[in-house]
């Protein structure tokens, strides 16, 4: 379990660095969600964020995703600031993410999905529709093919043309993460992906998460189960109470004292 | 640790438990039927498809026939109420449903488009005396910058807000062209151009022109919002109305979405109000009253938003209706609330809904949600955090 993780984590340390968060603040009134963070996840690897249950590890993807703007400190991905830019903006320059709350358009085709991701890279705007200019069909036709392509990738294009409310809800967390995959992401953030799901599903999950990493993305994901985290991550961090507690491989995560009290007391609060 | 992020699921559709409701209506020998022509409808050949689209234009064309309107309208005279209301309603239902249906945003002040649109007309037309076409083209550049100019400030607001923002921005529009002198105040424009002369038919006081007009119009609104709503935009859109939050942050520009939608049904509103003031020759502020946007909303949820069939024969019986039953003059607006009320009760998607919104309806966030409350499950979502 150890050895292979710390031979990738040696492989990717000298990459350069994708996501930085420079001393990063967000309070909400008198509650500090994240208290001068420091993160630096570098092109090519997995990293994992870990804590106990409020520790401030979706606040940290909502800064990074544009939807809050920290009080303070700085977000800076591939060298360029994003911290404040607007949501679609930093999902164009490259970051995507998937919900901890499955957050799919329910009413719509997987494949129309999967397109909706897709078209933030195309152009059509009403002219081109109306008129049906050469590049609208071009980019339909784009939008179809990769679309089914990535649900091929995720496993799930014999569901293509279902209802997304109707596939099962492993199919759903899949295509959250085909239509993240649709806007092409340097970054992809996956929070919790793998809540709700069997072994076997995690197995499987596993493999389409290290898939993705071959494929040139960059995978930051927040997850509880420890087993899927240990196994799959380069480098794990330990956010607790919005203070960033420890960072390093999981082997080296895991004997940390540190985060093993912050564990034990995350036993005692037992939620 | 994992508890709740399985159960705090309060949007109620992710886990399993809206199963296959999408068509769970089919039941209903209406929905039933729907069903199979659209199944049908999906598979037809594109020659097929044509065939359907020559006939009902053909059939449009001949609907002016004196032994339809012996049925139709025995009182009045048929082609013109084909032109208005019938005409018009379809036309600013259509209007409608690319704002209300599409993108999900309650307008309750669409009658405003109508009226810029039919003051353009009678403003450029009867102080510079422009002609029909030219103020056509400028009637709908003046409706598509009013849409914007009111979405801007006003789309960051969402739901029942935006409502009542819409509803304020009717009546603004209203009440500002009672108290201008320029446009005649509250008397109105008279001598409002008609169009000139084409392929030989005059467009005086013969209603035919303007019906066959006004058809041309209709079909070329159909068209425009049909391709519209395929398209990338009509993705966004169906997105926007689906999840706001989680379609910005798949890349979705929703507020330069918003506006577009705002700015696309102002066009088609202001069509509306541009063709019928060609033929009405006649414009005051009292031709455009809250009411007409009530009853636009009214033929576009109850003829089913979002599904331009519906729409439309929603907005032909919210016309036609009225018309048909004078003869209870004083109980038919009585008469019309009740198939109103029990239209909605029995049958709250609407005549012909889409098959998405219906299934929005079924699961109880969607339908109104989308309607008034807007994406009302995600954003009092504790757990997601997104809402700021």
């Amino acid at each position: 379990m150890t050895g292979s993780p710390e031979e990738k984590g040696g492989a990717h340390r000298e990459a350069p660095a994708l996501l930085e968060l420079d001393d990063v603040v967000m309070a909400f009134g008198g509650v500090v969600a994240m208290n001068q963070v420091n993160l630096t996840i570098r092109e090519g690897e997995i990293f994992a964020l870990i804590g106990p249950n409020g520790a401030g590890k979706t606040t940290a993807f909502n800064v990074v995703t544009g939807v809050y703007r920290p009080t303070s400190g700085q977000v800076r991905f591939a060298g360029q600031r994003i911290d404040g830019m607007k949501r679609y903006k930093v999902t164009k320059a490259g970051v995507a993410r998937t919900f901890q709350n499955i957050r799919l358009f329910h009413n719509m085709s997987a494949l129309e999905n999967v397109m909706v991701g897709i078209d933030a890279h195309h152009r059509t705007g009403a002219i081109g529709a109306v008129l049906g200019m050469p590049w609208h069909y071009r980019e339909q036709r784009h939008g179809r093919e990769r679309g089914l392509e990535l649900l091929e990738f995720v496993g799930i294009s014999h569901r293509a043309h279902d209802t997304a409310k109707n596939l099962p809800y492993g199919d759903q967390r899949r295509l959250e993460i085909a239509r993240a995959l649709g806007t092409d992401p340097k970054l992809l953030l996956l929070d919790e992906p793998a809540a709700g799901m069997n072994p076997a599903e995690k197995q499987s999950l596993q493999e389409l998460i290290r898939r993705i990493r071959d494929d040139g993305r960059t995978v930051l994901l927040i997850e509880h189960d420890m087993g899927l985290v240990m196994h799959i991550s380069d480098r794990v961090a330990v956010l607790d109470f919005g203070q960033l507690l420890a960072m390093g491989t999981p082997s080296e995560v895991q004997k940390n004292p540190k985060v093993i009290e912050a564990y034990l007391g995350a036993e005692a609060d037992a939620s | 640790m994992k508890g709740n992020d399985v159960t705090n699921n309060d949007n109620g559709t992710a886990t399993g438990n809206g199963n296959g409701n999408g068509v769970k209506r089919s039941s209903n020998p209406l929905s039933g039927s729907m069903d199979r022509m659209r199944d049908w409808w999906a598979g037809a050949p594109q020659w097929q498809r044509w065939g359907v689209y020559v006939a009902l234009i053909v059939g449009a064309l001949i609907l002016p026939a004196p032994w339809i309107g012996a049925f139709m309208s025995p009182d009045n005279d048929w082609t013109t109420v084909l032109f208005f209301p019938i005409g018009v309603y379809m036309l600013m239902a259509i209007g409608l449903n690319v704002v209300v249906g599409m993108a999900g945003l309650l307008d309750l002040g669409f009658v405003a488009f109508y009226a810029i649109g039919a003051y353009s007309l009678a403003y450029f037309g009867t102080e510079y005396g422009w002609n029909f076409w030219a103020t056509l083209v400028i009637g709908v550049a003046i409706t598509a910058v009013s849409g914007v100019i009111l979405g801007a400030p006003t789309l960051r607001l969402r739901g029942d807000y935006l409502a009542i923002v819409t509803l304020g921005f009717g009546e603004i529009v209203r009440i500002t062209a009672n108290n201008t002198d320029e446009i005649g105040g509250a008397r109105g424009i008279t001598n409002v151009p008609h169009p000139p002369d084409m392929f030989g038919q005059k467009f005086l006081f013969d209603p035919a022109p303007y019906y066959y007009l006004m058809v041309a119009t209709i079909v070329l609104a159909i068209i425009f919002s049909r391709r519209l709503e395929i398209s990338r935009v009509g993705r966004s859109w169906a997105a926007i109305r689906e999840d706001e939050d989680a379609a910005e942050l798949m890349g979705v520009p929703t507020f330069k979405f918003k506006l577009l939608a705002f700015a696309v049904g102002a066009i088609i509103g202001g069509l509306a109000g541009t063709v019928w003031a060609g033929q009405a020759n006649f414009v005051a502020p009292n031709s455009f009253p809250f009411i007409l946007s009530a009853t636009i909303l009214v033929a576009v949820v109850l003829g089913g938003s979002g599904n331009l069939p519906g729409v439309m024969v929603g907005a032909f019986l919210i016309a036609w209706l009225p018309e048909r039953f004078r003869e209870v003059q004083d109980y038919r607006i009585l008469f019309f609330g009740a198939v109103l009320v029990l239209l909605m009760a029995l049958r709250p998607e609407g005549l012909l809904p889409s098959r998405r919104r219906r299934a929005e309806l079924a699961e109880g966030t969607g339908g109104m949600g989308s309607m008034g409350a807007e994406v009302a499950g995600p954003t009092s979502d504790p757990d997601m955090e997104v809402s700021k």
